[in-house]
């Protein structure tokens, strides 16, 4: 699956997408966030305050506990602070 | 009939006045256009602002505001309705966002107008990165902003 990363979750980490096959055993957003954490420091740097990270999947947001099942792009950055 | 909506995401500035006349044209159904601009500060604080630049992600920004436009159109009676967001660099004194909402009666207009920025600033994809004269840093998310867009949350 394809996971794009903006902001500062996109500097921390050092890249702005990537291709990722997590384990099966990955299976919520939540996971995800822990299993991409062990990947390196910049990962557990980015995601270090888990709680504070937004995702979405497809373009639309979701909460931590959604399923990742099916997901073409996963997307993780901080509170928007647009308008 | 099919209200118009016009979502642009772009990097170059808007005129606010061609864009009252162009959802007001040859309409005798608008008895009210409210507009909304968001407009770069120079400072924050005792701080001075150089600039903003605001990164955006493409795809969702428009799926999101085009949802919330959606959202709007169902709760409120409005006959049109007009988002632009640039992203990029701005400078102070610059547009960052304009909502035009029209109505026969002004309450929609207003209400939905509101609506609309309150969850552009909570909702959608966009982060401010402020220039100032110690360098560059993220603009914290303002925990007014959620609670300002918790108000509309259907109980």
């Amino acid at each position: 699956m394809k996971i794009v990363y903006f902001a500062w979750v996109r500097e921390r980490i050092g890249k702005a997408e990537e291709t990722v096959e997590p384990p099966a055993a990955v299976r919520t957003v939540a996971d995800l966030i822990g299993w991409l954490s062990g990947r390196g420091e910049q990962y557990a740097y980015a995601f270090e305050n888990a709680r504070v990270i937004r995702t979405a999947i497809d373009h639309a947001h979701v909460q931590q506990t959604a399923a990742i099942a099916g997901a073409r792009e996963i997307a993780f950055f901080p509170p928007m602070t647009g308008g | 009939m099919t209200v118009p909506v016009t979502i642009r995401l772009q990097e170059a500035d808007f005129d606010t006045a061609r864009e009252i006349a162009a959802i007001s044209r040859g309409r005798t159904d608008i008895g009210a256009v409210v507009t909304f601009s968001g407009i770069c500060r120079g400072g924050e604080g005792g701080d001075a602002i150089a600039a903003l630049t605001l990164e955006h992600y493409p795809g969702m920004a428009e799926a999101e505001i085009g949802r919330h436009a959606e959202e709007a159109l169902q709760r409120w009676p409005l006959t049109g309705l007009t988002v632009i967001h640039r992203y990029g660099r701005i400078v102070p004194g610059e547009n960052i966002v304009l909502v035009v909402t029209a109505s026969s009666h002004r309450e929609a207009a207003f209400e939905a107008a509101e609506f609309l920025m309150d969850y552009l600033k909570t909702k959608a994809p966009f982060w401010k990165r402020e220039e100032g004269a110690g360098g560059s840093a993220w603009v914290d998310a303002a925990a007014h902003d959620d609670a300002a867009a918790a108000r509309w949350t259907k109980r």
